[in-house]
């Protein structure tokens, strides 16, 4: 067994010094009816590297990748070329393999990798301060939610009908428990989000507006209006960005006047892994930060005077206050937030600007192209690198269709809806740099082919 | 056997030298100090090279952001140079032994970076078709499968991202199990040794927590928690084996006592490793169990996270677990049952937890672990996580406190007290000196019932040597702080830093970095 060091008799010498004659003495709480005396049931024995990377292979190759296919499916995970330098860094043994930071004096790597991710977060969102990450996007979004209630005091939240629904699901699922309202509605395939909406259910028993920036069907607009009406209100608006690398191009939720921003940071250096792991983002003003959840870096100085970070504020934290803490969030995310700040780091503010540029071009001329297909409308006026089409047939028979013709055509609002008719001719469509002129014409002569 | 194999191997000391002369940098040879991207990097430069945007009129809905973000770049050399560096300011498993108890820091096979990294299952969108995501599927579901094997259990949620969020999803099980027969049950007991996350997820899905107390030997007080059951108590949480190192004895009379109460069993899995392959969790009464993929299957803690948190059910909870989950058709092919079909065959689901469908990255690499191991090789694991584990302790009950090593055996870990140091010294001060020694130390001051307390998980990766020689300085560094040596105070000497002022930090908390001449205006 390649992972195991004891040899036999090193484990006979061992069980010498312990006292016991064999390893069964040592399993002597166990009653004898719990114990396994037989292997597990259809597991074979040990395998060698090579037959186990080999059974990896054959599953793997049944996958379509998105590197090797016309691809434009973003909702809320997105393909970006991630540069070769994160994924090296990110498997250094002294970062891969290291634990949560516990011990600050021989861990200063992590915790100033945390520092420098905070600042980073803070300063895309627009915000005071960020957390140390947070498991992914929908979880952060909950949290903040239940974050907003320990502010307030108060229980009602009115999420935008532009709320990825898979977000929405995850904290309709907590509300259950927590006696928290959640006042919900499904989008339409219109270029106005439901702001009106938002602003009518704002009154003196909200906690929170939670609005989605941009949306999930890539709308983008101003949330200074909600953020007024919620802050007149006493409620929080807590803003939601699904697509990091948009910031680079529009204003910072933040700047906008929202309390509470959390996103999903996938996009940046992590990359689509069928969907985990990924890493939350959250950052808010520094008047909430006691009531934040996760963990949180600072800095402090060491008994010589030198700078350092530490883990902080931990008496918000489950393991100091238990069944009070803010949450029970233990482990996070630390390794896809470290390549987060790599990959943020190597774009810098040139480079993200740049790459905003880039996408958001590439999907007004993707826009245009589709939308040249008869039938074909766009229900956007404004968007980023995403936008929503309005089929004239049902969307997500036509994805499938595109998919046999090995191509990933975007995400259906069927799949994301089901059971809504009047969301499933709508197709949401994601443009990044990876996207070739290649790509968009042979997307868009499937398209054609599959709607005639 | 030769005691004298317990001081372990010894570097040749060289003649230490204690004149070092300060240097210009700061930097000592290998050691070196980095600063922020923040003080390097600057707004003009970047990493990487971007074709150039076609000329477009935006649709930005006028919202184009002009002013700086402030964030900096560095070219690659530079960016590959400071995250090395920082590196370097790390304790890490693959450097050396990280005894850290609860957490399982075993070594991280490098075969699973390799198959999670494969085109296959890396670079492949979680709403892409199902039939474009076949081997994908097959790996969840061959992992659910070992899952259920390996603990006996009837069903598996495979989306929880990490112990905490298992936890919740095993206590939301049981909430729904209890509302669906409209049982308004409120009280979760949870044993004082318990991690914080147990009482924490049970009281965020709205329970309240009462404590549960321990024998004088280390275990759940069966006659105590029996006089505590009642028709308001929804269940318990225990960890088993326990936070104390001990396997639970009476678990299944545990189980079948809150049973016959009328309520349900979750058990902690943090602590799988001791058992896994010898115990089925489901033969001990256990309703819901979470297993930590990033301990006992060897997934990288990377620093804290990404973790993975499948948590196993029993035929009473399946029913109720989160969505999705995938399922195998009699054909062969693979679903995956989201809101829409669960309608009709999972319509007690109590909802989903996370978008998409959970920590694929780590599923790859969990499964690569079980594999590569079989069954004769996880069986080995647990065998020889107790063996170092128990070694640990009859090497070191003479010079350490150990509470509960006349209760039996241990199981993976070893816990002492840190009774019977010199006034004024502390755990806190052995697990200083231990960095000095070169090790990562031990996990402190938990589980609380233990005064000082100090765990050591050796994990089954460990050799003899290494042992024996942790061993020794354990020993040498024990002998220190019951002698009173004034120097250990002080460690760790030879870290990147010396200890740190926490206290500061939590006064004035200095979350992100700021402009220093911001910060002149800010006091």
């Amino acid at each position: 067994m390649r992972y195991l060091p004891l040899s036999p008799s090193d484990r006979q010498a061992m069980l010498g010094i312990i006292g016991v004659k064999s390893i069964d003495d040592l399993f002597v709480d166990v009653p004898a009816q719990a114990r396994l005396d037989g292997p597990i049931r259809g597991l074979p024995n040990h395998a060698s590297e090579m037959a186990v990377e080999r059974h990896f292979s054959t599953l793997a190759r049944k996958n379509m990748t998105a590197s090797q296919h016309p691809f434009f499916l973003g909702a809320g995970a997105y393909k970006h070329h991630v540069p070769a330098s994160v994924d090296h860094i990110i498997q250094r043994g002294e970062f891969l393999t290291a634990y949560t930071p516990y011990q600050p004096e021989i861990a200063q790597g992590t915790l100033q990798m945390l520092f420098e991710f905070q600042t980073q977060v803070a300063r895309l969102f627009g915000c005071d301060v960020a957390n140390a990450s947070m498991y992914d996007g929908s979880t952060a979004c909950w949290e903040a939610i239940g974050m907003a209630g320990r502010i307030t005091k108060r229980t009602k939240a009115v999420l935008s009908s532009g709320l990825h629904p898979h977000y929405v699901s995850v904290a309709k699922t907590m509300a259950q428990y927590t006696g928290d309202t959640l006042d919900t509605a499904l989008p339409h395939l219109s270029a106005k989000t439901d702001s009106v909406r938002l602003l009518d259910a704002i009154d003196g028993e909200t906690s929170c507006v939670v609005v989605q920036y941009p949306d999930i069907l890539g709308r983008i607009e101003d949330l200074s209006a909600i953020a007024a009406k919620a802050h007149e209100h006493g409620a929080l608006l807590i803003a939601v960005v699904t697509e990091p690398v948009a910031l680079g191009a529009i204003k910072a939720p933040g700047d906008m006047g929202a309390d509470i921003v959390v996103g999903e940071g996938q996009s940046l250096g992590v990359g689509l892994q069928f969907g985990g792991p990924y890493v939350g983002l959250f950052a808010c003003k520094e008047k909430f930060v006691r009531q934040m959840p996760g963990r949180l870096c600072g800095e402090t100085v060491d008994a010589q005077g030198k700078r350092g970070f530490v883990l902080t504020l931990s008496t918000r934290e489950q393991h100091i206050r238990r069944e009070k803490a803010t949450s029970n969030i233990c482990t996070n995310s630390g390794l896809c937030a470290l390549a987060f700040s790599v990959h943020l780091t190597l774009l810098g503010e040139k480079g993200l600007r740049g790459l905003a540029q880039l996408n958001h071009a590439l999907a007004v001329q993707v826009a245009d192209r589709l939308t040249q297909i008869a039938g074909v409308e766009l229900v956007n006026d404004s968007f980023f690198n995403e936008f929503t089409l309005k089929l004239p047939k049902e969307a997500r028979p036509v994805v499938r269709a595109l998919a046999d013709r090995e191509i990933l055509g975007g995400v259906s609002l069927g799949r994301l809806y089901p059971g809504t008719d009047a969301l499933s001719m709508g197709l949401v469509v994601a443009v990044t740099e990876v996207v070739t002129s290649e790509d968009v014409e042979t997307f868009a002569v499937a398209l054609q082919e599959i709607l005639a | 056997m030769n005691a004298i194999n317990q001081s372990g191997w010894k570097p040749e000391m060289g003649n230490a030298d204690e004149t070092t002369p300060a240097t210009f940098t700061g930097n000592k040879a290998l050691m070196l100090e980095e600063a922020l991207i923040f003080e390097i990097g600057t707004a003009v430069t970047t990493g990487v090279d971007l074709a150039n945007p076609p000329k477009v009129a935006a649709r930005l809905g006028n919202l184009e952001r002009y002013r700086e973000i402030g964030l900096p770049g560095l070219s690659e050399p530079e960016t590959v140079r400071h995250y090395t560096r920082l590196s370097r300011q790390n304790y890490a498993i693959d450097l050396g032994f990280f005894p850290l108890g609860s957490c399982t820091m075993k070594h991280n096979p490098r075969l699973n970076e390799k198959v999670a990294r494969m085109a296959g299952f890396a670079d492949v969108h979680p709403l892409q078709p199902i039939e474009t995501v076949q081997g994908a599927l097959a790996v969840i579901n061959e992992l659910a499968m070992w899952l259920i094997q390996l603990t006996g259990m009837h069903g598996v949620a495979m989306t929880p991202k990490a112990g905490a969020h298992g936890e919740l999803c095993g206590i939301l099980c049981i909430k729904a199990a209890l509302a669906a027969r409209g049982d308004p049950r409120s009280v979760i007991l949870v044993p004082e040794s318990a991690h914080g996350t147990n009482p924490a997820s049970a009281a965020f899905a709205g329970f309240s927590v009462e404590n549960i107390p321990a024998t004088s030997e280390g275990r759940v007080d069966l006659a105590a928690l029996k006089a505590r059951l009642g028709p308001d108590v929804a269940g318990v949480m225990i960890t088993n084996p326990n936070t104390c190192g001990l396997f639970e004895s009476d678990m299944r009379e545990i189980s079948d006592a809150v049973h016959a109460a009328g309520g349900y069993v979750y058990c902690d899995g943090a602590n799988f490793n001791a058992i896994v392959g010898r115990v089925r969790p489901g033969d001990l009464g256990i309703d819901a169990m979470h297993i930590n993929l990033h301990k006992t299957f060897s997934t990288p803690h990377g620093g804290g996270g990404p973790g993975s948190g499948p948590v196993v059910l029993s035929e009473a909870l399946s029913p109720y677990g989160p969505l999705p989950y995938t399922a195998r058709n009699a054909d062969g092919h693979y679903e995956l049952i989201e809101e829409e079909p669960a309608q009709e065959c999972h319509p007690h689901s109590f909802g989903r937890m996370t978008a998409f469908h959970g920590q694929m990255g780590m599923f790859t690499r969990a499964l690569s672990y079980i594999l590569s191991h079989g069954a004769d090789g996880l069986r080995q694991v647990a065998e020889d996580a107790v063996l170092n584990a128990n070694y640990i302790l009859r090497s070191l009950e003479d010079v350490l406190e150990a509470p509960f090593a006349h209760s039996g055996p241990c199981m993976h870990e070893a816990l002492f007290s840190d009774n019977g140091l010199a006034e004024g010294f502390s755990t806190l001060d052995i697990a200083k000196g231990l960095i000095d020694e070169g090790y990562h130390p031990m996990t402190v001051y938990f589980p609380l019932v233990v005064h000082g307390a100090m765990l050591v998980e050796p994990t089954e990766t460990e050799s003899k040597a290494t042992l024996d020689q942790f061993i020794g300085a354990l020993r040498s560094v024990a002998e220190r702080a019951k002698a009173g040596d004034p120097s250990l105070k002080s460690a760790p000497h030879h870290a990147p830093r010396c200890r740190l002022d926490e206290t500061q930090a939590a006064r004035k908390p200095v979350l992100v970095w700021r402009e220093p001449e911001q910060l002149v205006a800010a006091e």
